[in-house]
């Protein structure tokens, strides 16, 4: 035998145990180094959690109707281990299913079908869920069908009906408020990494938000998602390989979700609904003057009711609006794009809260102190003419109309332009006109700062607008934004206009080469504009009911709110939600005072003097404080506004209402306020009953529902 | 040495019979007892894990749950016996029969092409007996092809020192027919075991180094191939892809890869004890009494436990090793450096692939797995070790 055998024999055996050392170091690393990592997936192998859902909170009026609850649908399920079981994967169980149902078997597979497995659609169509948890195809199944199905058992293995908890908006006393009470949606992957919190062993819990879970997305639901949706019930159990179930190690109960008491009152929001309607419905059909008295489109419109000293919401509605309940058991394609579209306003956006609109006159409440500040005495007289002259340019009233010389308060009551023209523009040349002095203050735009415009409320909803005060830093920042665009169209002008109408075209252009060379100039004309409430100046209806909330209540800068308490199914308070003020205002209570009855005479004989008379409101016995405003917007119909509180001398409510493209304020949305004031201090005839109101006492509740011990929940007392 | 001297005449009775196993040439004493000891152990030990592994779903079922280990004991019988046959006839004589035991093996192997084959597990490899046995003639194939090989490459020992190109080339060809018909069934593993038989005896043969270089390379070319060309079924690549990333599908082919690995890791160092590995007796590895046996091993004995039958193995694979280096001949040494090849590479293939280091395929731990066709296989190469061990200096 050579030597060469005898050598690579040594090698051999050299290889071969360096094989078996190989085997022992693996050994060692999988056994002794990362041996923790093993004995947790080995845990995880052989246990699974069955998640019980806790009931969802209601969410209930200031008097404990329900806004949001729960109602029981009958839900069939499949157990998908039951399918797997079968020689067809359950394919011959889901058509049987599926007939039953009344649904396309192609639909109930397809929701049977894990979601990121092949061949499954695309969420939330395809079953997001546990394999382990029976996998609901219909939450609208009927007795008859259920019967069917459970009385052949054998022909329908793994198939369940059971009672399940759906959540159901019931718009008490036709109380719709979607905008307001938002909608639940699926959860996504991206919220569930964000809030599964890891154990101290490193195991993922799923105690805080399960797959199959809803989440509010917007609205009530949404902002106070954490308070409504409670803890699930986890019920771990033993597997073996098979996913067979051999034991329960460890059982939690659910503790249902805690209720909300909002500030709305279901019967004003109610009204507010119905009269926002009927604001529409009287712009479309009224004729512009000014416009050869073509029909108001009256596109869009909002009412918020607020109660004056707390910043409570007591009603808050806007047109158009949708059907809360399109988003149960998740929204159609069809209801969805309906929803969004532009042919149908956006019936999704809040016109209320997240509607952006020019205030116009009702703008004065703030104009007027801030005119106060600028020194213009409110027991003096001022020129009311039919036109101002700012630079040279004529500014003119509303209609043009000319008043002589007037009070102040006599200004107010008629709504003279020309004499806030008078004030801003005048102060607008003591600031320094186009060149302000350095640290310029000017009082109209800080008044409106003061009010707290430009800037969001802080309401309890998700996607509030802030509005923009328009004053010389925005102008400037607007111009930065859009030079180039404009200083591009100086150049070349506007053909395509100028095909069809060159007069047109050439102003455009000249309007371009303006912008482009000194667009960031505060003009006097821009402060004239701000004064009366258009132009830049946006504001939301909300934001214009919390000045006049402010007004009335004496100064205070109130925080809107929806959301009043959380209490617990049995009545226990959790928490009250009472935001603090967002602050003072900066004017003397004599000013405010002078308001008050300032704007008190305008709804007795002012501009806001219409509605009243023709509802024949009994304002001797419950004065209303109100200032009327009629927007002019560039291109489109003018903004009707009606800005309210009463009683005016002792004020509870601030109600404000807009039309957008409806006309003018005290024409469209005036009477339609009126009738909400009539509702909401019990006003029949010319008779006040405080007893008969909504809510009762002629002001909002002060203390919360109570639950009786059946689970009930009753009004205050 | 004194010249003269005349040694009395003497007479002695016949040895008794026990006196006769003493004596330093009989075949008890020259038993090399190191390696059967080990052979045992290691049997022993797989009767208990099987015993663990399969008691629990006979029981639940109604069956007998030690009908596993009660087989597994009448393997190891039997196949002690077979072990006794192959090591009583001289080793030598066996080149006579070389051509026929292979012929015979190579029959097995096309039975299995035949409509007599019977697929189990993904794999055409069995033959179903009546009485509810079935054997498995690539097990046994991989005996023939050892002694075959090994007669092959040591023929023209007389006149030359190492094996001509001819020679080499002859056992090749020798080694391709069974090969071949392992692939076709496919058994990708038992492929594997062979091929690495094949390389020892070449190696240790002594034949030109290129034909080492040569073999090695040429694997690699036939490998990459099969992958690009598709050979291979598409589960096998996948199993081949579960091992470069278990994760990538935990459900499908990674499945086994992960839950041995989660039984051998969760058995630390003590392990849980025996019948107390909860992925064990939950079934969770599949295959547990066969292929992954020793994943009962990692997860119930613990590291103590799992390196003991990898040490018991090593205890074989060095007694092989000693064997082929003392062996009297060429032939008794290449017998012996294909069966250390056959062992030492299928041991670790299998447990390699229960602790992620090997990719999946169906080979057997030796002596461990429950199966009658590997047990008698091993055995008869066992005894074939203890044969030439045993006429080492007759």
């Amino acid at each position: 035998m050579s030597q060469r055998s005898r050598l690579r024999l040594v090698v051999l055996q050299v290889l071969v145990m360096s094989l078996l050392v190989t085997l022992v170091g693996r050994l060692w690393y999988l056994q002794v180094l990362t041996k923790d990592n093993y004995v947790r997936a080995a845990a995880e192998n052989r246990t699974r959690e069955i998640v019980t859902p806790a009931a969802r909170g209601m969410i209930l009026d200031s008097r404990g109707r329900p806004l949001a609850r729960n109602r029981t649908a009958l839900v069939v399920s499949i157990s998908r281990t039951e399918m797997l079981r079968q020689r067809d994967g359950g394919r011959a169980l889901v058509a049987k299913v599926a007939a039953v149902i009344g649904q396309p078997e192609q639909d109930v597979w397809d929701k049977t079908r894990l979601c990121g497995t092949p061949g499954a659609a695309p969420p939330p169509k395809c079953w997001n869920g546990s394999p382990y948890q029976p996998i609901p195809v219909t939450d609208e199944a009927d007795t008859a069908m259920a019967l069917q199905m459970m009385e052949r058992r054998e022909d329908f293995p793994g198939v369940t009906a059971e009672l399940t908890a759906v959540r159901d908006y019931p718009q008490p006393l036709g109380a719709n408020a979607a905008h307001e009470l938002g909608y639940l949606g699926p959860v996504t992957d991206k919220e569930l990494a964000a809030r599964s919190v890891r154990t101290s062993s490193g195991a993922r819990t799923a105690a805080v938000l399960q797959r199959t879970d809803l989440i509010g997305r917007t609205g009530l639901e949404s902002e106070y998602d954490a308070d409504l949706r409670g803890a699930p019930g986890v019920r771990t159990l033993t597997v073996d390989h098979q996913g067979g179930v051999s034991g329960v190690l460890a059982q939690t109960q659910p503790t249902p979700g805690n209720y909300l008491v909002t500030t709305i009152d279901a019967d004003v929001q109610a009204e507010a609904e119905r009269q926002l309607k009927a604001a529409i419905d009287r712009a479309r059909s009224t004729g512009d003057i000014n416009k050869g008295y073509a029909k108001y489109k009256a596109d869009s419109g909002a009412v918020v009711v607020l109660d004056v000293n707390t910043g409570g919401i007591v009603a808050m509605a806007s047109y158009p609006t949708y059907d809360p309940n399109v988003w149960v058991g998740g929204i159609s394609t069809a209801d969805y794009k309906a929803l969004t579209s532009r042919g149908n306003n956006y019936p999704n956006q809040s016109r209320a809260f997240q509607g952006e609109f020019a205030p116009g006159s009702t703008f004065k409440a703030i104009s007027t102190p801030a005119a106060v500040k600028a020194g213009y005495s409110l027991d003096g007289t001022y020129p009311c003419p039919s036109a101002y002259s700012i630079g040279g340019a004529m500014k003119g009233n509303y209609e043009s109309e000319a008043f002589g010389q007037i009070s102040f308060r006599r200004a107010i009551q008629v709504s003279c332009d020309t004499v806030f023209y008078k004030f801003a523009y005048e102060t607008w040349l003591k600031d320094g006109g186009l060149h302000p002095r350095a640290g310029s203050r000017d009082p109209f735009t800080q008044m409106a700062k003061a009010f707290g415009l430009g800037k969001r409320t802080g309401l309890d909803l998700p996607s509030e607008s802030a509005g923009r005060i328009a004053d010389r830093s925005w102008k400037r920042a607007y111009w930065k934004a859009t030079k180039t665009f404009y200083c591009a169209k100086a150049k070349t002008g506007y053909p395509e206009v100028a095909r069809t109408d060159p007069a047109r075209a050439t102003y455009l252009r000249r309007l371009s080469k303006e912008n482009c060379a000194d667009g960031y100039a505060y003009r006097g004309g821009d402060a004239a504009n701000f004064a009366i409430g258009q132009g830049d100046t946006l504001t939301t209806p909300l934001q214009m009911a919390r000045v006049y909330a402010a007004i009335a209540n004496g100064g205070t800068l109130v925080t809107p709110h929806l959301g009043s308490a959380i209490i617990t199914p049995e009545g226990q308070l959790v928490r009250r939600i009472a935001p603090a003020p967002a602050g003072h205002l900066p004017i003397s209570a004599a000013t405010l005072a002078w308001m008050r009855t300032t704007f008190r005479s305008v709804s007795e004989v002012g501009t806001a003097a219409g509605p009243f008379l023709r509802a024949s409101f009994p304002l001797a016995k419950l004065p209303v404080g109100a200032k009327t405003g009629t927007a002019e917007v560039y291109g489109k119909q003018s903004t009707s506004w009606f800005a309210t509180f009463a009683p005016a001398d002792k004020p509870e409510y601030a109600v404000v209402m807009m039309v957008s493209q409806g006309g003018t304020g005290s024409g469209i949305s005036g009477p339609s306020v009126a009738e909400i004031y009539k509702l909401l201090f019990g006003i029949t005839g010319q008779q006040v009953d405080l007893a008969a109101a909504s809510p009762p006492g002629g002001h909002p509740p002060t203390t919360l529902p109570t639950v009786l011990p059946d689970g009930t929940v009753v009004a205050p007392r | 040495m004194s010249v003269g001297y005349r040694p009395a005449p003497y007479t002695v009775a016949p040895p008794s019979r026990s006196a006769r196993m003493l004596r330093s040439d009989s075949a008890v004493r020259r038993l090399d007892w190191v390696l059967l000891i080990a052979v045992l152990g290691l049997c022993a030990v797989g009767g208990a894990l099987i015993w663990s592994a399969t008691r629990e779903p006979a029981a639940s079922s109604g069956g007998d749950p030690t009908a596993f280990l009660k087989k597994h004991i009448l393997n190891v019988g039997i196949g002690l016996v077979l072990a006794v046959v192959a090591s009583v006839v001289d080793y030598r004589m066996l080149r006579a029969y070389a051509p026929i035991i292979y012929c015979l093996s190579l029959g097995g192997l096309l039975a299995v092409l035949s409509p007599l084959g019977t697929t189990i597990n993904g794999s055409h490899s069995w033959i179903v007996l009546p009485a509810g046995f079935s054997i498995q003639p690539s097990e046994l194939a991989k005996v023939a092809l050892v002694v075959g090989m090994a007669m092959l490459l040591s023929e023209k020992r007389d006149a030359e020192d190492t094996p001509r190109d001819v020679d080499v080339f002859m056992g090749l060809m020798l080694a391709a027919v069974p090969l071949g018909l392992v692939m076709l069934q496919p058994d990708l593993g038992t492929a594997m075991v062979v091929s690495a038989i094949v390389l020892g005896l070449v190696a240790v043969s002594g034949a030109p180094l290129r034909w080492v270089v040569g073999l090695v390379l040429g694997a690699i070319v036939v490998a990459s191939v099969a992958v690009q060309a598709g050979l291979l079924k598409s589960y096998q690549l996948d199993r081949f892809r579960a091992f470069y990333d278990p994760s990538a599908d935990p459900k499908g082919a990674g499945f086994n890869v992960r839950q041995a690995q989660i039984a051998i890791g969760s058995g630390g160092f003590h392990g849980e004890g025996l019948f107390h590995g909860a992925q064990t007796q939950g079934k969770f590895v599949p295959a547990q009494q066969t292929d992954f046996i020793f994943t009962v091993a990692g997860e119930e004995l613990g590291f103590v436990g799992a390196a003991l039958v990898v040490a018991l193995i090593g205890l074989v694979l060095w007694r092989g090793c000693r064997i082929a280096m003392g062996a009297e001949d060429l032939f008794g040494r290449l017998v012996a450096t294909g069966v250390v090849c056959w062992f030492g590479f299928q041991a670790f293939e299998n447990i390699g692939m229960t602790l992620g280091i090997m990719p999946v395929t169906g080979v057997p731990l030796p002596f461990v797995s429950y199966g009658g066709s590997s047990m008698f296989a091993t055995m008869l190469a066992v005894g074939l070790l203890q044969n030439v061990h045993m006429r080492r200096y007759a």
